[in-house]
């Protein structure tokens, strides 16, 4: 026999078996680093429809009385959370640059105290970088005892730089029931202290 | 040693390193052979698992109204079959095709790996037992369709998710050990003189394959983990209330998604430019060329996720690139499809199983290449998605392409297996019973989408009443059709007329230097490659 049997090279078949599981790893990791990506890629390029969660200050506005924006309002409770939530106006003609107050209706119908968590999206998501609030329910829970009911405040312009392609931009809110999340966090707390 | 018998070497084997005798043989065996044959045998039960599920389905669906089982229950059935199909059946059978023919083609004794092989086998088929109890537990199995959506997988799912999500992940893990020895037999154990432009493309496109595992498997895996901590401990990846977004599950989920279908795919290629070549006895047209295709289309597959996610509310730049890309994609594909019939052209063709098997693969893969761009234009996916035509497209490309491939795989190295020639009479049976009946099945299916049809719904409206009931009839008809291949596998091992060690007169490559069947251990010395 003068060739050597190919036997496996032990030295060699490591060196790559441990880049291969390295590159596993690093795929695996590269999944979970995909949720941050994506998030900074959304915010950058302003296309998922997420608007800021904290207030935006009207200073130095100039309004731009030549141009009409419509904004339409529109709520969701999630599936089983028996709250009624609703916009008090569902549409309004705004000028960019104008501050606008408007308010949501939410009620509690059931009989127990529940906290809810409203999460804003404008739709078409290239408008929503341009949707500016000073004020929100949405930056805070609500909570809202058994059988109430309260006025939610929002407060928020409408960028003058806003496309010129965009005419209607579309708020709407979703409501989540988070109960029991803050519960849970509740209890948590108080055994910390 | 080529001049010893077959039953001097075998003689030889049982005195030295034989395989042990009875169950145990097959629990601890470490023979690339063996090991092949569990992946190939694993793989048919599943298929015909799965394709029981089918039966359910179609049975179901055979006529409007509510009449067989519960639409939650219909659900399961959805997605079972498409996790036990994608996981079960295509992927072992390719692992179990290159087990057997991967260290005979590149003259290696083994896998690199034999130890870490037996492994890569033996923890499938507890995962797929966890998947299908899930199915007996309180609450059923999973029922948010093979592509688990959040938040169907999270919010909406029911109990036993925790059971799909472990099963997930021993499947993934499976095969990335199975990728790992592959890629280190095919780089480590080629014979002196098999250099990288002379490996049998098989080898080629399982190598590319290998890599696509490994890069998309554990983004998988992180999917289900995302799913497992939304939905039982309290975080919100997928969860808007939290601050997550459930579209994101969908671009992480097509992430490994689209390299996953190629994944399904590469290897026939493979298997096809072997067999093509084979039968018109001429050799395969641009090799070369081949290579580089299965290799761009690798590239490729990372940048079309979101062909599967054009009506989420994606900006227009986005979908016009995807768009694009996928459309790129059918560049090399239709090289590969150029070079088979060029390959056949004025070549002297003969008709055998495996060759009728791979012509059809080259026809019918070709419509679900062309229903797959019909699906790409982004307008008009706005109409398609989520019907019937999505079903249609991919049940050409995996069913009549990668199932058909490995049926073809089967009929063409069986003599090398088993040492017998199959029953061509059933073969030629099987292959016409399957591919009347797979048409019947499938095609119509492009109908009822372009009607309208939703897919994954146990009901629909009458107007679809009387095509349902004939693509049902031809559902039955392919199940059952699969049961004269059983039926030939068993015969054939069994007995039958001796095959030579090379049955198939244009056939190249180095399995064909060995005796039929292929000794327990190949290559001991490595061969002379011209
Ligand atoms: C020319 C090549 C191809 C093109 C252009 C293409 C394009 C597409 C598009 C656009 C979709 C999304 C349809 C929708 O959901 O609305 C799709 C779905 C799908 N394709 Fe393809 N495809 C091609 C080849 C393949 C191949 C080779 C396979 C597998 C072997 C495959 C498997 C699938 C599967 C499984 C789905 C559906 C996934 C699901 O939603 O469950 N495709 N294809
Ligand atoms: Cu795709």
């Amino acid at each position: 026999m003068q060739n050597q049997p190919n036997q496996p090279n032990i030295k060699s078949n490591r060196k790559l078996i441990s880049l291969l599981v390295l590159g596993c790893l690093a795929m695996f990791g590269f999944g979970f680093a995909l949720v941050p990506l994506y998030d900074v890629l959304c915010e950058k390029l302003g296309i998922n429809g997420k608007t800021s969660n904290t207030a935006s200050n009207y200073q130095a506005i100039t309004v731009d009385k030549n141009r009409v924006v419509t904004v339409e309002f529109i709520s969701q409770v999630s599936t089983g959370m028996p709250w009624k939530f609703e916009p008090q106006t569902k549409r309004l003609d705004v000028h960019p640059g104008e501050l606008i107050h408007t308010t949501f209706l939410a009620q509690n119908l059931s009989n127990r105290l529940i906290v809810g968590q409203a999460i804003p999206s404008v739709s078409p998501g290239q408008g929503a970088a341009y949707f500016n609030k000073t004020e929100c329910f949405c930056f805070n829970q609500q909570h809202l005892a058994a059988a109430s009911r309260a006025e939610l405040p929002l407060i928020f312009f409408v960028d003058p730089q806003l496309p010129e392609s965009i005419h209607t931009l579309t708020l709407s809110y979703t409501l989540y029931d988070i109960t029991d999340k803050q519960l849970a966090s509740a209890i948590e707390q108080g055994a910390a202290k | 040693m080529s001049t010893l018998t077959q039953d001097q070497i075998a003689a030889h084997d049982e005195h030295h390193h034989g395989a042990p005798k009875g169950i145990m043989r097959w629990i601890l065996t470490t023979n690339h052979k063996d090991i092949g044959t569990l992946y190939l045998w694993f793989s048919f039960i599943m298929f015909l698992t799965g394709g029981a599920m089918a039966m359910v389905i179609r049975a179901e669906l055979f006529q409007p109204g509510l009449q067989l089982v519960e639409p939650n229950f219909f659900n399961q059935m959805t997605t079972v079959h498409g996790l036990i199909m994608v996981f079960g059946a295509v992927m072992p059978a390719f692992t179990g095709l290159a087990n057997w023919l991967i260290p005979m083609m590149i003259g290696a004794p083994d896998m690199a790996l034999p130890r870490m092989n037996n492994w890569s086998f033996w923890i499938l088929p507890f995962a797929f037992t966890i998947l299908l109890s899930s199915l007996f537990m309180e609450g059923g199995g999973p029922n948010f369709g093979w592509t688990f959506y959040a938040p169907l997988s999270t919010t909406y799912s029911p109990d036993s998710t925790a059971l799909f999500v472990f099963s997930i992940h021993i499947m993934g893990i499976s095969s990335i050990m199975g990728a790992i020895n592959v890629i280190v037999t095919i780089v480590n154990l080629r014979a002196p003189g098999m250099t990288w432009m002379k490996l049998p493309l098989f080898v080629w496109t399982w190598l590319i394959t290998a890599f696509l595992l490994i890069a998309v498997m554990p983004v998988l895996a992180g999917a289900v983990t995302m799913v497992l901590t939304d939905k039982f401990f309290g975080t919100s990846f997928f969860e808007a209330a939290g601050g997550g977004d459930p579209v994101m599950f969908q671009h992480i989920f097509w992430f490994f998604g689209h390299p996953e279908v190629y994944i399904m795919i590469l290897p026939s290629f493979g298997i096809i430019s072997a067999i093509v070549p084979a039968f018109s006895r001429k050799p395969l047209f641009g090799y070369a060329s081949m290579v580089y295709a299965t290799a761009s289309i690798a590239i490729l597959s990372f940048l079309v996720w979101a062909h599967h996610m054009f009506t989420t509310g994606m900006p227009v730049f986005a979908e016009l690139f995807f768009m694009y890309c996928t459309m790129l994609i059918a560049v090399p594909t239709g090289v590969k499809v150029f070079n088979w019939v060029a390959t056949m052209w004025r070549g002297s063709l003969s008709f055998e199983t495996p060759m009728l098997f791979a012509v059809a693969f080259i026809i019918l893969f070709t419509i679900g290449g062309f229903s797959g761009l019909m699906l790409a234009i982004t307008p008009a996916d706005f109409q398609y998605h989520d019907t019937y035509f999505v079903v249609a497209h991919f049940h050409y490309v995996l069913v009549t392409g990668a199932i058909f491939s490995i049926m073809a795989a089967a009929y063409y190295w069986l003599p090398k297996w088993t040492g017998h020639m199959y029953s061509e009479r059933l073969g030629q049976w099987h292959f016409w019973c399957s591919v009347i009946s797979v048409n019947v099945l499938f095609f119509p299916m492009h109908f009822l989408g372009l009607a309208g049809m939703p897919r994954r719904i146990p009901d629909y409206s009458i107007q679809f009443a009387d095509v349902n009931q004939i693509v049902s009839i031809g559902g039955f008809a392919f199940g059952l059709s699969q049961l004269i291949f059983l039926v030939l596998v068993i015969k054939c091992i069994r007995g039958g007329e001796k095959a030579p060690a090379k049955p198939w007169e244009g056939s190249e490559g180095l399995e064909w230097t060995l005796p039929s069947p292929a000794p327990y251990h190949s290559f001991t010395t490595p061969p002379e490659v011209k």
